[in-house]
């Protein structure tokens, strides 16, 4: 096999647009091991991205001795990126955590699992009769399964009553379904993978695909080296590699998004590219948004975004000539300065255009974890389940219904609580009780010095169920080992809506359990109850926690009644809504259907339902302007330079994983900073000099890299940590640096716009 | 004509709705949200105040254009203070802070919405287009205002009261 470190997109197999994207299949058995001593191949996905690569895993022994693609799969064709061929390494890793920790005088000390448990229910009883629902926050994950995610949100939701539910999916595509619902009232992908083969204009925003989704790319590399080759359009202030391939690369300042975007649709009206029969059709509000992008010229946004006039002209020209236009977006906009109105407006080109719903003519708000899409559906994030609208009383009515509860045990008296808010409740000390599953806050939240300070309250119950002794798992009371994809069994969705199963292939290690048996012990233990008196969760596996979640998507956009556990089990993978959302341009937007009324995007103060019947009785796709504002945090005097931090293809988050897989790790041991040529040479900066990132909120030291990057922006990967080092300051984590301010819409922490200096360390 | 004086009450009612946002961002600057976004909306302010004052010569008032710039650097002051409430804000104590500023700050939006009511009606009662058109494009802006202001209290409220 070639090295996937080096190439971690692998050999080109080029394909003209319509035509099938040539198979591929990718592997790595571990050394000594051929696919003739493999005992069986047990079928699964990715799990270190949200692209859902289908894959076998390769067992023998009762060990993971590799991995293999699904060339039948229609996501990926055979292939895999560098991460799923090497981070399964990571299960068999010696430091696993193999049973409970619990916090004595001071010190995590091991336990078994029925003191774990029964302090974490003593301490939950101890609440609910001091403080009731109030007094828990939940915080999950985009890494669980399926029906763990709606287990947990029927525990939290129904048994403990709390509104203080999220993953977090909201640092990774808050803004994605908040964008959805904006402009479709309703969360779900409306494009499909497949549209990379149909389309003849990529429009990829603040989307470095080639390191997010490896295999994604390779899909698009194979259409830019094939025949009928598509334009590409690229923004991004780095050069990334879709950069590099671009048409037109707009490398805008970080924080500037909205301005662009506003220009390009200045321009789509103005040279009268808007497809009118399409927009009078299908959407409302098109008068307002011409109205607020009309003083938006490309002279005005090349100003702010730091980019040529007429390279916005350019791209607009290519969106306004082209027919078939796939647009993306995922973290450049998402985590950046007005994330929601500026996805909003990426639908807008493609709404503006009529190009929707065909192949080829699609948008991908993408995800960036692997099961993101089900913390959204099943509830588990800040809504509820099925995509239903809290501010709906039917809607909440129905959901008491399939939990057979009051609707007024159901908390949805406001919107449901997000992560940010639920840290800002600990830290105010109204919130005693955090369950925290699946994810490591000490590092990928911002401003890291206040939320270590949150985590380690004295006044705060901290549980962390995960697979290792995380830098989050360390400041906890209660320590849960839990079991990883290939040791526990349930299904999970990708960003495309294409489900798969992912089987149990060997045994977890130790004592550690899959995160749905400890939710299922903990709502048996914690007795919580229906309104008639039967136990209010009601399966005991993750096939029966299926067929529970069938029951209450019944209906809904996600709709997973017309495929069976079973099905999924014996391989069969399924797209729900079909390869395409929107074929018909029906949507789900109709005031008695729709997941939510909308937000304004600068207060994020709810439409009510009244206004919203008002405006749009008939659920047409809504075209939404915003003004573009500047960030909270410019440059100054002191801090004269943009931060953006961001990732790397061999990392997944926090590095849990991967930085225990040998190949990943060497590929990519330790934090750098990314200069311009510009900026270090101003400051005197060599390649590889050590250098300080200081922002107001702390300080990050690492080597330099000199970069295409454009002047006044530096970049500092998020994955690092400090579990893996000994001692030293709280310098190596990026959100040290970043700032503690939200999306005001989609509530999505922004970590790419904050203001810096760099130093040379001496 | 009495159109001069509802120019002067809308400029200073959205002159004290901009000092009482920078007020009560600074005495919230824990709650981040609160913070950003009432800086946010005190330059919708300084917007509407600076359109107001253009109209006013016509009405013969004088109307200071920097009147919320100013603001906010006497506000400078009041920022040396801000290290203080982000500490205060760590104590449940200040969610019930929260509130009443948030119904304060309701009155003050309401106060403006209600200046801009005026002016419209007069601006139509005496066929002033161009008025009429200031009121159009910033009064909403007033009404967002006073949105927020309701919902962070529906939002906030149900936490600090049960807790």
């Amino acid at each position: 096999m070639p090295d996937r470190i080096a190439d971690p997109w692998g050999p080109r197999t080029p394909f003209a647009r319509g035509a099938e994207w040539p198979e591929r299949v990718d592997g790595f058995l571990e050394e000594g091991v051929t696919e003739e001593d493999v005992e069986a191949w047990v079928p699964t996905a990715s799990i270190l991205h949200s692209n859902g690569d289908a894959m076998d895993i390769a067992v023998k022994d009762g060990r993971i001795v590799g991995v293999r693609g699904r060339a039948q799969s229609r996501v990926n064709h055979g292939r895999l990126g560098p991460k799923d061929l090497y981070g399964w390494q990571a299960n068999n890793s010696p430091d696993r955590l193999t049973r409970p920790l619990i916090r004595r005088g001071g010190e995590l000390v091991e336990t078994d699992w029925d003191t774990a448990m029964e302090a974490m229910v003593a301490r939950s009883r101890e609440l609910l009769d001091e403080q009731g629902p109030s007094a828990f926050g939940i915080y999950t994950t985009g890494q669980l399964f399926l029906e763990e995610y709606y287990t947990l949100a029927v525990v939290g939701r129904a048994g403990l009553r709390t509104n203080h539910i999220d993953g977090n999916t909201r640092l990774c595509t808050a803004t994605a379904a908040e964008a959805l619902k904006e402009t479709y009232a309703c969360d779900g992908q409306p494009g499909s993978y497949s549209d990379v083969d149909h389309c003849d204009v990529l429009f990829l925003v603040g989307h470095n695909v080639a390191e997010t989704q490896v295999v994604l790319w390779a899909r698009m590399l194979d259409r830019l080296e094939g025949p009928d080759r598509p334009k590409l359009i690229v923004v991004d202030p780095r050069a990334t590699e879709p950069a590099k391939r671009a048409d037109v690369h707009l490398a805008v300042r970080n924080g500037t998004n909205l301005a662009l975007l506003n220009a390009i649709l200045h321009e789509l009206i103005a040279a009268g590219h808007v497809d009118h029969a399409f927009v009078d059709a299908h959407t409302i509000g098109f008068d307002d948004l011409a109205e607020q992008v009309e003083p938006c010229t490309p002279e005005w946004a090349a100003e702010i975004c730091g980019v040529e006039a007429d390279d916005i002209r350019l791209a607009a020209r290519i969106l306004g000539t082209h027919d078939r236009i796939l647009s993306t977006c995922l973290q450049g906009v998402y985590q950046s300065h007005q994330a929601t109105a500026a996805a909003v407006q990426v639908n807008n080109v493609n709404l503006l255009r009529g190009a929707l719903g065909r192949p080829g003519a699609g948008i991908l708000q993408m995800n960036g974890q692997p099961t993101a899409q089900n913390t959204r559906e099943c509830g588990a994030n800040g809504d509820l389940p099925g995509f239903r609208n809290w501010q709906n009383d039917d809607h909440v009515t129905e959901l008491a219904e399939v939990w057979n509860v009051e609707p007024s045990s159901i908390p949805h008296y406001g919107p449901p609580t997000h992560a940010m808010q639920i840290f800002r409740y600990a830290e105010e000390g109204s919130i005693r009780f955090l369950w925290i599953s699946g994810t490591n806050p000490a590092v990928s939240l911002p401003e890291l010095d206040r939320i270590r300070s949150i985590l380690a309250r004295e006044d705060l119950f901290v549980v962390v169920q995960d697979l290792f002794l995380t830098e989050t798992a360390e400041l906890a009371d209660l320590v849960l080992p839990a079991a990883t994809w290939g040791e526990k069994e349930g299904t999970f969705t990708n960003a495309d809506r294409t489900v798969h199963h992912s089987d149990k292939a060997v045994d977890p290690p130790g004592e550690a359990r899959p995160d749905l048996d400890i939710f299922l012990d903990y709502a048996r233990r914690m007795d919580f109850r229906d309104k008639d008196g039967a136990p209010l969760v009601k399966w005991h596996d993750a096939a029966s926690a299926y067929a529970a979640w069938q029951a209450c998507s019944a209906g809904r956009p996600c709709d997973y009644t017309s495929f069976s556990y079973d099905a999924l089990r014996a391989g069969d993978e399924r797209q729900w809504g079909g390869e395409r959302l929107y074929t018909d341009l029906k949507f789900w937007a109709t005031p008695d259907e729709c997941e939510s009324y909308g937000k304004d995007m600068v207060t994020g103060t709810p439409v009510e339902p009244d206004e919203y019947r008002a405006l749009n009785p008939e659920g047409k796709a809504m075209l939404k302007g915003a003004e573009y504002l500047p960030p909270a945090e410019p440059p100054d005097e002191a801090h004269p330079l943009r931060l953006n931090t961001g990732r790397t293809v061999y990392h997944f988050h926090t590095r849990t994983k991967t930085a225990r897989a040998p190949q990943l790790q060497a590929a990519a041991p330790d934090v750098w900073v990314e200069l311009s040529e510009a900026d270090a040479a101003q400051l005197g900066i060599a390649e590889g000099d050590v250098v300080d990132v200081i922002a107001p909120r702390g300080r990050v030291r690492g080597p330099a890299r000199i970069t295409g990057a454009r002047e006044g922006v530096v970049f500092v990967p998020f994955h690092y940590g400090y579990w893996d080092r000994d001692g030293g300051d709280h310098d190596r984590a990026a959100n040290e640096l970043t700032i503690t301010q939200w999306d005001a819409a989609s509530k999505q922490p922004i970590f790419k716009t904050a203001a810096c200096r760099v130093e040379k360390v001496s | 004509m009495k159109v001069g004086i509802a120019l002067r009450e809308a400029h200073d009612a959205e002159t004290e709705l901009a000092a009482e946002l920078l007020r009560v961002g600074e005495r919230h600057k824990a709650d981040h949200d609160v913070f950003h976004l009432t800086r946010t909306l005190s330059t919708w302010c300084d917007r509407h105040v600076k359109r107001l004052a253009e109209q006013a010569a016509r009405y013969d008032v004088d109307l200071d254009a920097d009147a919320v710039e100013e603001q906010e650097s006497r506000g400078l002051l009041a920022r040396l203070r801000e290290k203080g409430s982000e500490l205060a804000g760590r104590r449940p104590e200040s969610g019930v802070l929260l509130l009443r500023d948030m119904r304060e700050l309701h009155l003050a939006a309401a106060r403006a919405s209600l200046a801009w009511t005026a002016l419209g009606q007069g601006a139509q009662a005496v066929s002033d287009t161009e008025l009429l058109g200031v009121v159009s494009a910033c009064h909403p802006e007033t009404i967002r205002t006073m949105k927020w202001t309701v919902h962070k209290v529906k939002e906030a409220s149900p936490q600090v009261l049960a807790s």
